[in-house]
């Protein structure tokens, strides 16, 4: 695809745009040091002296002004370096990257479980509105919409692996190594473990997609193109994918791609139903022992993706829609 | 020569709750190859849906219960979907009104011309790509093969227009379904579709059915004419014999209805026929009501006074100054309306009349320029007593009806908000009766108050909208395209209210239009505008007798006219 010049300068200012959320974002983290808990109470035991407080205070720098201690926290972010876990004692970088292949693979299934099932029913429901599948899938769609995510996760845990015992009821399993990214995509034993939680995550953003793709395709099936696409004689399926799902994706690619941000904050109700060993776990884990490194870096680390995602939600405008693209005459 | 299309006895019903409603009744047409058959008849009248039948392209619940539709021998109804489908495109076309919504605005024209080759002629590849490039240029489009690269937002009204009709004759078809080509279309662009039209009929041998409301396109183009009026076909003939001599009560009504462009009439001919006879409602003593109180001092002799007005709009944004798009709306515009006065102002699409208008009632800004209203400058001023009053005494009705009503407020509330916020009665019982008096006065009756403005019709609407503009108590009414959204014969029913209340109250109307022989009606002096500027200023009766500027002469000459059949009346 050719860069235009509108694109260009479209991008330039969502970057400037993102670089000022993220450095909101990582004030706010910052911000979590000095104002949940003193740090020094949880790394010395009761009975250490003032002199030994004292002593690790100046350590950790956190006796500097409080503009230093941001400076420096925001050049070690730039470097990676999100400090040492309060608990685990070990890198926090290295922490979040051990446990990040799992969380990407669990919201990339349900991404994909989500946007597959959900455009495909929106358009069929759209289509067909009122053939009783519609109705039964537009029923059961309010399931989806209005349980929360645990109970979903709950209800299949007792569906699949305590009644039926087809499934594992929690756990990543047949993890295997893959050029540094530990993967459990490869096997069936994996796939086993990961279909739950992933069916789980991906229910109310499937919901959502269906519901919206099915309004959108309503909308447009009304729409005077696709009357004269049918008098010009073009086959149904023509008209149903080429000229009305693409006119419905422009408004789905906004909420689409806010939702998969949404799949990336629900992981950690999803991850701790599962004991899925992601990053949302360790996040939840983090918060119950007031571990402000791994809070912090969590916060930085989900903004990023949210920042990430939503510019590449802002270039597929300019490549789904040519009005964008090219401007008016 | 045996016909091309054969309708005999078609019924069309819409099933409801309320029992079953039939949208055409009865209907029987018949078409040869190379003829042109107009079907004219008001909304409602069911012409797109005898269109719609024959292709089979009824909007559920509608659907065909009686009669035949016999085409190239073929009985239509017989078919099944997948035969419908080839027929479409292979041997009907069909295109519809508007060329903004028409065509898929994701797809290059290109790809949208080459899939329909594909799939209605069987030709591939770069043949199918040639096969576009040659159907662009027979509609006159130039640069036809750069131009398949263009979405369609590239290309304004009448060219988009130019690639529906290529569109439709992409599988070249034998019979042609227009339906109503030209009605969102300028008039000088009007023209060239429905010369382009002829042409391709006769150079085709195509059939085509023409779908309209407007009697002058019928009669630039058509052989033979239907008429149909409430879903049933009152008269079938020969163009010249219908325009100049109609049989039937309601095609008679309906050709008297359409404004003359020819000669000034008192009033309109008023179609008794379609409205049910002639209504009866109060009207108001303007000598001892509120309505008719004279406000103040005697006001000055000219109403509206502008002076060297200019408006700019930012198409496009950019942050440096010399990469902004501008677009000069309105350019240097000098004018000054005398009291009592009806001005028109007349002008294509993007003329920039309309934008006179807003910034003449205070809704845009100005760039540049004087207004003055009764001598009190109020160019961009909002505030001070002597600019609000002056403000007071202009209000406006605009194009729309149904956009310009408030859909949840009630009529009462509508029509008396302008009294409440002027504090112009005493007490609420006295804005209860003025607003009572005030729907009688335009004719819609008190009863009206209660409901809510989707309940009315568009003719109704309007009245609604007088009556709301009325209740500031003004002395000057813009109407900005009042009747262009309404049938024919509305229209006559709200030109001759607004040349009445002009009468009885001694309005002073700024009046917009497109339409010129409307604005001969309704007018004693007019402005020419085109690309922001005025090219003329000249009472009515000059100017259309005897033009001075190029471009007003040019849009005399493209004014649609039936006096070309000798009309009578």
């Amino acid at each position: 695809m050719k860069v235009t010049q509108p694109m260009f300068f479209f991008i330039f200012r969502r970057l400037a745009q993102s670089v000022l959320v993220m450095a909101v974002v990582s004030a706010i983290s910052f911000s979590l040091f000095n104002f949940v808990g003193d740090p020094v109470n949880n790394m010395v035991g009761q009975d250490a002296t003032r002199e030994q407080r004292l002593e690790i205070r100046e350590q950790l720098g956190l006796d500097d002004p409080v503009l230093t201690q941001y400076t420096r926290f925001i050049g070690n972010v730039l470097r990676g370096d999100f400090g040492i876990s309060y608990r685990i004692k070990r890198p926090v970088s290295t922490l979040i990257l051990e446990r990040l292949p799992a969380t990407l693979e669990l919201v990339f299934v349900s991404a994909i479980i989500a946007l597959i099932v959900g455009i495909g029913l929106g358009v069929y429901t759209g289509i067909r509105r009122h053939s009783w599948i519609s109705r039964s899938v537009m029923a059961v769609s309010l399931i989806g919409v209005s349980l929360p995510t645990f109970i979903i996760g709950i209800a299949l845990i007792y569906l699949f692996a305590v009644h039926l015992r087809w499934l594992p009821s929690s756990g990543r399993s047949g993890v295997l190594e893959l050029g540094g990214w530990k993967t459990s995509l490869l096997s069936l034993e994996g796939w086993r473990a990961i279909v739950l939680p992933a069916i789980t995550l991906s229910l109310f953003q499937l919901t959502m997609i269906l519901r919206l793709v099915r309004a959108e395709m309503l909308e447009v099936m009304r729409s005077d193109y696709i009357k004269f696409a049918r008098a010009r004689g073009l086959s149904d399926r023509a008209i149903h994918f080429v000229h009305a799902l693409r006119n419905t994706l422009v408004p789905v690619i906004t909420v689409i791609g806010l939702n998969i941000g949404g799949l990336i904050a629900y992981s950690v109700i999803t991850e701790t139903v599962f004991q899925w060993p992601g990053t949302g776990l360790m996040f939840i884990q983090a918060v119950d022992f007031v571990d402000v490194p791994i809070m912090a870096a969590y916060l930085i680390f989900v903004a990023l993706l949210f920042v990430v995602i939503n510019l590449i939600v802002d270039i597929l405008y300019f490549v789904v829609d040519p009005r964008i693209r090219l401007g008016g005459t | 020569m045996s016909a091309l299309l054969d309708i005999k006895g078609l019924d069309v019903s819409f099933p409801t709750r309320r029992g079953t409603t039939y949208a055409v009744r009865d209907v029987s047409l018949t078409l040869k190859p190379g003829e042109i058959l107009g079907l004219v008849g008001e909304s409602g009248a069911g012409k797109s849906t005898v269109g719609n039948a024959i292709v089979n392209l009824l909007e559920p619940p509608g659907e065909i219960t009686a009669g035949e539709i016999m085409f190239q021998g073929m009985n239509l109804r017989d078919q099944d979907a997948e035969a419908m489908r080839n027929i479409r495109g292979q041997k009907i076309g069909m295109i519809f009104q508007d060329p903004q919504t028409s065509l898929n605005p994701l797809m290059t024209i290109g790809a949208q011309l080459v899939e329909t080759i594909m799939k209605t002629t069987q030709v591939f590849g770069s043949a199918a790509i040639n096969k576009a490039i040659d159907l662009l240029n027979s509609v006159g489009i130039d640069q036809a093969e750069a131009r398949l690269k263009s979405y369609p937002h590239q290309f304004s009204g009448g060219m988009r227009q130019r690639v529906v009709i290529a569109l439709a004759l992409a599988g070249d078809p034998d019979l042609v379904i227009a339906d109503e080509p030209t009605t969102a279309l300028d008039v000088s662009i009007q023209a060239q579709i429905l010369e382009l039209i002829k042409s391709l009929c006769r150079e085709r041998k195509m059939g085509v059915i023409i779908v309209t409301h407007d009697i002058g396109v019928i009669a630039n183009i058509a052989d033979r004419v239907s008429v149909m009026y409430n879903g049933a076909m009152v008269e079938t003939g020969d163009v010249r014999q219908i325009l100049t001599d109609p049989q039937h009560e309601y095609t008679k009504s309906l050709i008297a209805a359409v404004p003359r462009g020819d000669m000034k009439v008192h009033r309109f001919t008023s179609v008794d026929y379609i409205e049910g006879g002639a209504q009866t409602h109060r009207r108001i003593d303007l000598d001892r009501h509120w309505l008719g109180e004279k406000l103040g001092q005697q006001p000055s002799p000219t109403a509206i006074s502008v002076d060297a007005l200019n408006k700019t709009f930012v198409l496009k944004k950019a942050f440096l100054k010399r990469n902004r798009v501008y677009l000069q709306a309105v350019n240097n515009v000098s004018l000054s309306i005398k009291t009592g006065e009806s001005f028109g102002l007349v002008g294509e699409s993007g003329s920039g009349k309309s934008t006179v208008a807003r910034l003449i009632a205070g809704l845009y800004n100005v760039d540049g320029g004087s207004i003055k209203l009764f001598d009190q400058e109020v160019a961009n001023k909002r505030t001070g007593k002597d600019v609000i009053d002056a403000r007071r005494n202009l209000q406006m009705i605009f194009q729309d009806p149904y956009s310009s009503l408030n859909a949840r407020i009630r009529v009462q509330d509508i029509v008396a908000e302008p009294i409440r916020f002027y504090k112009t009665a005493s007490s609420e019982s006295e804005v209860k009766q003025i607003v009572r008096d005030l729907l009688d006065h335009v004719g819609l009756g008190s009863a009206a108050m209660l409901k809510y403005p989707h309940e009315f019709s568009g003719g109704q609407r309007q009245r609604i909208s007088i009556a709301r503009a009325l209740a500031s108590r003004p002395k000057i009414l813009i109407c900005d395209e009042p009747t262009s959204a309404l049938d024919v014969s509305v229209q006559a029913h709200i030109l001759n209210l607004l040349k009445d209340l002009q009468d009885e109250l001694g309005l002073t109307m700024l009046f917009i239009s497109h339409d010129l022989p409307v604005i001969r009606q309704m007018c004693d002096r007019v402005a020419v505008m085109r690309h922001g500027e005025i090219c003329e200023i000249a009472s009515t009766e000059t100017l259309f007798n005897a033009p001075q500027h190029p471009y007003s002469k040019h849009l005399l000459e493209l004014m649609p006219s039936m006096e070309d059949f000798g009309k009578t009346g």
